[in-house]
Parts: structure tokens; sequence; C-alpha cells
């Protein structure tokens, strides 16, 4: 209704001054909104000019505002101090493989919850929720004994499966999944499917925002996660990126623009796959999230 | 328990009609339990089961890594221990202060960004919610070295308008102000998407009719659209209390806690107390003691937002 106005004062001059009115109220609001997000994106433009100069630089007064030329150094310094071609390739690797098997987990579990009718299901369905609430410190300790005892340490699995249940990627998943429509599985059913194969021919195909919803959700949460794998991975050749970022922080003449340099190999790739894939994640995310 | 098995019931009669569709219905009854079953195991193993013996741990004391029995000892220590409460007074500094603050913010934003006056909507979008793929480690090293007192770029935009070096991270009051700053710039645009995707299942018609009834722009906010966002600021509010409950990343990068305990919420003690003094039932203590106050505060909130209107 209201983004027509601007078109109609402009081609029938007697609705001027309404129209007016609109285009100002519409230049305000973007404007000052404009303002907000370049608050919120500083850090982010910040960091990506301080991966490009040196420590001294970055403590410089005034601060480089502009890139340097430093970039190359602080990538060769970063591979020196932590291997870090290593440590990105475990991030890489530990992050596929989690948001693979996640998400079958969530998926399955969720679609079962949503979808079926079977003895226990409130009851299990409120036991795995029960993982929303418990903090996940109280678990550390006893995970660290066990993957002590189960000799896992600096292994992928000690950080990948303890989260391969993710309470909250089930929950997205039942949310989605009852959005299907029943009669599309029962005329599944009709045709002979089994249960299995109605599971990957009917039920996944119309499911796939939902899945990339989840998959991106996944994969940013193994990718950005610090205290497990801090806790496990205890040899610098099986570090993560958070990890490996955070032991250069800890020590002497702490070399902040590699630390930077890291930083941004850290976050830009995720800001590009989120980008490329957003339509997907916030639709898909919040069919889910947002019901009564 | 009667509820489910009626359930059950209607679903699959026990006397299936035709010899031919027993298979499928069998297949239909087993299904949802060997599709749930990955995730129960691992849950089961991963997650209750270190419940459980956390449970058994915070009776317990370890003395040089030999644990006694010592009943309920841990968890009435924690009433006396002015450290704890030091950290319950400030996560729930955070709580009252930090919360509401940024969930205003949120609705604003997110009221902001559903205007068709916006132009460019999708940018703004995606721009507020940047910060939440940002994973705390990284966003935690950029804060601190912005926030630095004598190099860091805030300060020295600050110091372009007159204003003197603020000791962000180093003066216990200015530090929590940082703290809520810095979960503020995280968190709010996550909301804001969440109400969004609320506020545009809100339909057209009832702000249409609030203003032939002759409401203004603040009147149909707060008669349409603050009950249609209902739902979604229960939601938003249970997930606010629940992280900022647990809250450890954010302090442990930023202060560690410090400056003098100003930043010590329960989350850090917690960590603290388990892996740098080593004492694993009195963490254990205080994480069942955490785990009782959120479920307590997320029953209340249920019972004051969770009311269909």
């Amino acid at each position: 209704m209201t983004t027509t106005a601007p078109k109609t004062a402009r081609t029938a001059g007697t609705a001027g001054t309404a129209g007016d009115r609109t285009r100002g109220r519409s230049i305000l609001l973007t404007s000052s909104l404009a303002i907000v997000l370049a608050a919120v994106a500083i850090p982010f433009y910040w960091l990506m000019i301080a991966s490009t100069h040196s420590s001294d630089d970055i403590f410089d007064s005034p601060p480089p505002l502009l890139p340097g030329g430093h970039l190359g150094d602080n990538l060769s310094a970063l591979q020196e101090s932590a291997g870090f071609g290593r440590v990105i390739l475990n991030s890489l690797l530990i992050a596929t493989l989690y948001t693979v098997c996640a998400a079958a987990v969530c998926t399955l579990a969720g679609y079962a919850f949503a979808k079926y009718r079977f003895k226990g299901r409130e009851a299990l369905f409120g036991l795995l929720m029960l993982g929303l609430v418990i903090p996940s410190q109280v678990t550390l300790v006893p995970l660290f004994k066990m993957m002590a005892q189960l000799q896992w340490l600096d292994t992928y699995q000690a950080v990948i499966m303890p989260n391969l249940a993710l309470p909250f990627g089930i929950f997205l998943m039942r949310q989605s999944m009852a959005a299907l429509p029943d009669e599309l599985l029962d005329s599944g059913r009709m045709d002979g499917c089994g249960e299995l194969r109605l599971f990957w021919k009917v039920v996944l195909p119309p499911m796939k925002p939902g899945l990339a919803a989840l998959a991106i959700f996944l994969f940013l949460y193994q990718w950005n996660d610090f205290v497990w794998p801090l806790i496990v991975l205890r040899d610098g050749a099986s570090f993560t990126i958070p990890v490996a970022l955070a032991s250069l922080q800890g020590i002497d003449n702490t070399d902040y623009g590699a630390i930077l340099a890291g930083t941004s190999i850290a976050a830009i790739p995720m800001a590009i796959v989120f980008l490329a894939l957003q339509r997907h994640f916030v639709s898909g995310l919040l069919a889910g999230a947002v019901k009564e | 328990m009667t509820a489910t098995l009626t359930e059950v019931d209607k679903d699959g009669p026990p006397t299936a009609p035709a010899r031919t569709a027993r298979r499928p219905w069998q297949g239909r009854r087993l299904a949802p339990y060997l599709f749930v079953l990955p995730a129960i195991a691992l849950f089961a193993t991963f997650k209750l089961y270190p419940i459980a013996w956390s449970f058994v741990l915070s009776l317990h004391k370890t003395v040089d890594g030999v644990d006694t029995y010592v009943g309920a000892d841990n968890y009435t220590r924690l009433l006396d221990d002015p450290l704890f409460w030091t950290a319950l007074k400030n996560t729930a500094v955070i709580l009252v202060v930090q919360v509401p603050l940024m969930l205003a913010l949120a609705t604003g934003l997110a009221v902001a960004l559903n205007s068709t006056l916006l132009r460019g909507r999708s940018v703004f979008r995606l721009g507020f919610f940047m910060p939440m793929v940002t994973g705390l480690v990284a966003y935690g090293l950029i804060f601190s070295v912005l926030l630095n007192k004598e190099y860091g770029l805030l300060n020295w935009l600050l110091s372009g308008i007159g204003v003197d070096a603020v000791p962000w991270l180093t003066d216990p009051l200015w530090a929590k102000l940082s703290l809520g700053l810095a979960l503020t710039w995280h968190y709010t645009g996550y909301n804001a998407v969440i109400l969004l995707a609320r506020l545009q299942t809100i339909p057209g018609e009832l702000y249409d009719a609030a203003s032939v009834d002759g409401a203004g722009a603040w009147a149909s906010f707060r008669h349409v659209t603050l009950p249609g966002l209902r739902p979604a600021l229960l939601l938003t509010t249970v997930l606010s209390t629940i992280g900022t409950l647990q809250i450890f990343d954010e302090p442990y990068i930023l202060t560690g806690g410090g400056p003098d305990n100003a930043t010590l919420t329960i989350g850090v003690y917690l960590y603290q107390n388990a892996f740098t003094y080593f004492d694993f039932g009195y963490a254990s203590a205080i994480a069942y003691a955490l785990a009782v106050l959120i479920g307590i505060l997320g029953v209340i909130q249920f019972r004051v937002l969770g009311d269909k209107p």
C-alpha cells in the first residue's frame, strides 16, 4: 500500500505533498537504520583492515583505517607459529563430518516426533528438551573423564560425538516436519512405500529449505564452538581454528596482526556461506521456531 | 502416560482389518522407535549419563585426585560463599538490565525492518544478523582490541570529540557496561529476526481496522503489534534468559570475570572451580544450583507470557 505512494506521487502531481511526506519518512527511517548498521559493521570492517597490518601498526595512533600490505606476512606467521593450514583443515573436516552426521540424527528424530504417534513420544521428547535447559557446563567434567577413558583425546570423534543429538536441531526439525501434510505420507503408504523409503523419497524432498537451515546452523555451531574442543584437543596438530587462535593470544609478545588475520579466516568464510544461503536459513529456521 | 496409550490405540488398531495391511502397520509402529534410537542413544550416553555422574560428583570432595563422599556439604558451602553470591548478583543484573533493553531494541528493529517505508530491507536484515555468525573467540578478540584503553579504536574515536580515555575493560562499572554492549551487539539482530518473522504473520487487515478506528501509530503498536508478537516474545525471552544464566564465553574472553569480580558470572565461577581449582564436586554443585534456577525462571515466564490472549 504505502510502497506505491512515492510512485503515484511521481506520476500524479495532485498527490504530491502526501507522497513527499512518505518519501521523507522513508529516507529518515532508512538513513537512521543505516547509521545503526554502520555501528554493527565497524568491528567487521576493522577486523579485515587489521588483518593486513603488522601488530605494531594496529596499535598506532591514529589506528590504521585502510588496508595495509602485511596480509601475506601475517598468514605466513600463522603457518609458522600454529601450523595454520593443518588447523584450517581440522576445522573444515570436523565441521563437515559433524554437520552430516548430526543432520541425519536430528532429522530422523524430528520426523518421528512430528509425524508418528507412539508410546512414550512425549516423555522421550521432553527428555531430549531437557538438554536445552541443563547448562552445558554440568557435563564438561564427566565428559572429559569419559573421553580420556576411551582414549579419544585429540581425535575428531571426541569433538563430534557428544553433540550429535543436538536438542535444538531435533526441536527445529520437529517443528518444520509438522508442516508436512499427513495426506502426502498416507498416499505414499498407499503406493506401498516402506517407512524408510517413505522418509527418503517423500518426506525429505519438500524439506530442503528446512534441511538447509539445519545444516547451516550445525556447521556454524561446530565451526565456532570453543570450550569443548579446547578441553579435548591438547596437541597443536589437532586444534581447530578457535582453539588455535586462543592459544596464540595467551603467549608473550602476542602477534595481533597474525591473530586477527586468523580471526578473519574464521569469520569471513562463514559470512559468505551465510550470505549465499541466507534465504533458506532465515526462512527455514523461522518456519520452525516461531509457532504458537 | 494413559493419554499417550489411548492415542496409540486410536492410531494403530490392534485388530488389523486385512491380512495384507498388517505388515505396513507393523512397520509403521516400529519405525518411529528406530528413527529416534540414534538420537536417544547418543543423548543418553553423552548427556544423561554425564549429568547423573555430575550429581554424584557434587556430593563428593576431591582432594589430590581422591574423591570423598561429603553429602550436601558442597551445597551448604554454596549458601555461605560470598563469591557465589557476587556471581549470582552479576548474572541477575545482566538478566534484569541487559535482556529487557536488548529485547526492546530488537522489537523496535523488527518493526523498522518490517516497515514498507524502509528501502533495501534484505540488506538490513542480513547486516543485523551478521554478528550472530561470528564465533565467540573471533568476536571476543575483536572487542578486546577495539576496547583497549590505550590503543583501542573506540577510545581513539572518542578522543576525536574530546572525551578522555574510557577504561572499558579495567573499571568495574565500565566492564559491566562493555559486557552488556558486546552481548547486545551479538544477539540483538538474532532476536530481531525471530520477532520479524512473527511480525510478518500479523494480518495487514488488523492494522487497517485499527486505523479505521482512529488508532495512531503508537496505539496500533500497543494493541495490534505487541499482542501479535506474544509467542515470539515468549520464545526470545526464554532463550535469552537461559543464555544469560549460562553466560560464560563473553566474560571469559573479554574480562576473565574481572576486574575485581565485577563481571564474574555463575558460568565463569563454575568454570574456574572446575578447571582452575579442579574442585569438580563444588563446580557440579554450582551447575545443579544453576539448572534449578533456570527451571524456576522458565516456569514463571511461561506462566506470565504464555497465556493465549
